[in-house]
């Protein structure tokens, strides 16, 4: 990108509208707008079609070229009144900002690098041998490597909320490289397969021709595919020792696989799949807290829900969605509404799984208000208080449900017997 | 009747108006930027705000025909695009076999010809036709798999269609493209970056009047301030589903079958089902929610009416 400054001494020099058309670009997209710089010919295109009669015109033109996503219009909006009202004023707050903009993410990067820079350095020190150590000492990593064996599996069992910093470090380590397979249901597409059901007509046909009359029939079988992941964490006081580990989890499964939404609930709803997105768990997480308002508040479930009822629920879960649902049940505002919004939250998916930490004292029963809102409205019900409670989430989600409310009267069977 | 396509924004504006369409001047441009520069239309919006009318409406005034793709999860190729005949191709197989007259070739390539192909409507709107490039309407596009929409997007950029048997068809002219879509998922960035994009909203009271004495002429003046007004307030409420137009539209035609020339509480009561679709939504506005928006909507109508 060229230096601010120049393209402004162009633009107020002669003034011209590709001059202009570029800079308002540019101010769009250090904005935030994807914008490129094949979408500036095409402005112009556009605005040399529509013509520069109005004002009006001039705005919705740019506007079907610049955005697209409703919720880019009101930068555009305000790009646009600042903009075009007064190029000058705008450059002199471009090169304001512009540097500003820059920076902080300069910054973000060496300290980035200097973390990493920092543990890299510590991996040499004494701490490091279970990822693998110098050749010289190669007793003591034999030695190390079976220590960490039986490390990894006593800590499999500890509590999260009993883990030192160290151990909950080793334990986010394991969850990186931990895998969700999610079952997979038919979709409407096919591959060819020889002993499917379905007759393919067209491969058919195309073999009978090769042979030589109609010759054998060509089959197909419907493909399969994991249903799309929605994770619903709670992140209030009491879940805040889980819900940092259960992070973890969550970016492992996002990045690991397509169409898996995540979000976070306190006292509101925030959507933090795009954040998890970026491959590196610290920067990620980075960015999780810096957006996230509401770590270790309260808890409002039932309203957090009818947000994620309201706004979400249409987007995410069209395709039958499988729902993990993170809580401990424990309800501020105790009233009807988390029961409502609990049973449209099972009634638009194909299965809602509750996994409540709680449920690791074996004599826990769901009897807070909130719990009692929630327990008739869920297919299945799991701890999750250690790795071995979120590694045997594979076993329930890898296969697909009987029925609706199958893990849940199992439990409830067994807690009579 | 074919009609040239428009030459500037007004001209937009009043093939719109022509075809009952009453539109805000900024989907007429968005719309006139598509025509001229060939390029397809992406509108987004809540269900039942006139996305899918636009397109009719362009059919209607242009005098093009319309062709209509409803997307649903798992459209293939062959609902979309092209199907071969199997059963005629099978019988002229026999037939061939039968009479012995034939090379495997020449059957071959006999079978698959045009005579044995079955149009869908991404096909049909790269033919050529005498009215003109035909609209293609390609609608709820969120409720197909991501698997077309990269489909699409190919046929979208070149308007070429190939058939492995038979060649690549290119369309000679573009045919008039409007995509919809209910955002019941995000569309990705690199189709619609090929559109022109458009939010539908919810239009005004003024506006939503206008399109009330087009859609519904012979509504009564009070009753249409009313139905608005009470719909505007309406979709200020916190619901699951806000009435559209054509929910408003639907409950004007309803009070008129009714025999209301304006409105009461039992009236909104009765009829609520009309414009609301959700249990729950109307459950929190039937009773004294309604009464309270109509006492409202009345008490504002007519404080208007005495400035007036």
């Amino acid at each position: 990108m060229p230096e601010p400054g120049q393209g402004a001494e162009r633009a107020s020099g002669q003034g011209r509208l590709v001059d202009n058309l570029m800079f308002f670009a540019r101010t769009l997209r250090a904005a935030g707008l994807p914008i490129g710089p094949g979408r500036v010919i095409e402005a112009l295109r556009a605005v040399e079609t529509v013509g520069l009669g109005r004002r009006e015109d001039l705005y919705w033109t740019l506007h079907a070229v610049f955005v697209n996503r409703q919720d880019q219009r009101p930068l555009f909006d305000q790009a646009f009144h600042v903009f075009w009202r007064n190029p000058q004023l705008l450059e002199r707050m471009m090169a304001m900002l512009l540097p500003s903009i820059g920076r902080p993410e300069n910054e973000d990067d060496r300290e980035e690098i200097s973390r990493r820079l920092a543990e890299a350095l510590r991996r040499e020190g004494p701490d490091a041998a279970p990822l693998g150590s110098p050749e010289q000492e190669e007793d003591e990593v034999e030695l190390d490597a079976t220590m960490t064996f039986s490390d990894r599996e006593l800590l499999q069992k500890i509590d999260f909320e009993k883990m030192s910093a160290e151990e909950l470090a080793r334990a986010k380590r394991l969850i990186a490289v931990m895998r969700l397979p999610i079952m997979e249901v038919p979709t409407r597409r096919f591959r060819p397969d020889p002993h499917g059901r379905r007759i393919d007509m067209r491969a058919t046909l195309r073999a009978s021709l090769r042979a030589g009359g109609l010759a054998t029939l060509k089959r197909r079988e419907a493909r399969r595919r994991h249903p799309p992941l929605v994770i619903l964490c709670d992140i209030s006081g009491s879940m805040s020792r889980y819900s940092r580990v259960v992070v973890h989890f969550m970016h492992a499964v996002t990045n690991d696989r397509d169409r898996v939404f995540a979000f976070v609930f306190g006292t509101r709803l925030t959507n933090i799949t795009r954040l998890l997105r970026h491959r590196d768990v610290d920067v990620a997480l980075d960015r999780v807290s810096e957006r996230v308002e509401d770590w270790s508040g309260g808890t409002r479930i039932g309203h957090c829900l009818a947000t994620f009822n309201a706004r979400w629920s249409r987007r995410v879960l069209g395709q039958g969605a499988v729902v993990l649902f993170i809580s401990d049940g424990l309800e501020r505002d105790a009233d009807a509404v988390l029961g409502r919004e609990m049973e449209r939250l099972h009634k638009s998916c194909r299965r809602l799984i509750w996994l409540n930490p709680l449920l690791r004292y074996d004599a826990y029963e769901p009897k807070s208000i909130g719990a009692k809102a929630i327990m008739p409205h869920i297919d299945d019900f799991r701890p999750v208080h250690n790795l071995t409670s979120l590694a045997d989430l594979t076993g329930v989600l890898a296969r697909p449900g009987q029925r609706r409310m199958e893990g849940v009267s199992q439990w409830m069977q067994q807690r009579r017997a | 009747m074919t009609r040239l396509i428009p030459k500037s924004v007004d001209e937009t504006l009043d093939l719109l108006t022509g075809g009952r369409y009453v539109a805000d001047r900024s989907l007429a441009t968005a719309l006139y930027l598509g025509l001229r520069l060939g390029r397809p239309l992406f509108l987004e919006g809540e269900a039942g705000v006139g996305k899918t009318e636009i397109a009719k409406v362009l059919a209607e005034t242009l005098g093009r025909r319309l062709l209509r793709l409803q997307c649903y999860e798992g459209l293939d190729v062959a609902s979309a695009v092209y199907e071969w005949n199997y059963p005629r191709q099978m019988v002229e197989i026999r037939l061939a076999e039968a009479a012995g007259d034939r090379s495997r070739e020449s059957l071959g390539s006999d079978i698959y010809s045009e005579r044995f192909l079955i149009k869908r409507p991404l096909l049909q709107a790269l033919e050529a036709d005498p009215a003109g490039a035909p609209v293609l309407l390609i609608d709820e596009l969120d409720r197909t798999d991501e698997p077309f929409e990269a489909f699409l997007l190919e046929v979208l950029s070149d308007f070429q269609i190939t058939i492995p048997e038979l060649g690549t068809l290119r369309a000679a002219v573009p045919p008039i493209v409007v995509i919809t879509s209910n955002r019941t998922r995000e569309i990705h960035d690199a189709l619609k970056r090929r559109c022109f994009y458009y939010w539908v909203d919810y239009p005004d009271a003024a506006r939503e009047l206008e399109i009330l004495a087009v859609k519904v002429p012979e509504a009564r003046t009070e009753l249409s301030r009313q139905v608005v007004g009470f719909v505007q307030k309406l979709r200020k409420v916190e619901l699951f589903k806000l009435p559209g137009i054509a929910e408003t539209i639907d409950w004007t035609q309803a009070l008129i079958e009714l025999n209301q020339v304006a409105l009461d509480p039992k009236a909104v009561d009765d009829t609520l089902g009309v414009l609301l679709k959700y249990q729950d939504d109307i459950a929190k506005i039937r009773g004294s929610e309604a009464a309270m928006l109509l006492d409202q909507v009345k008490s504002e109508l007519a404080a208007a009416g005495r400035h007036a």
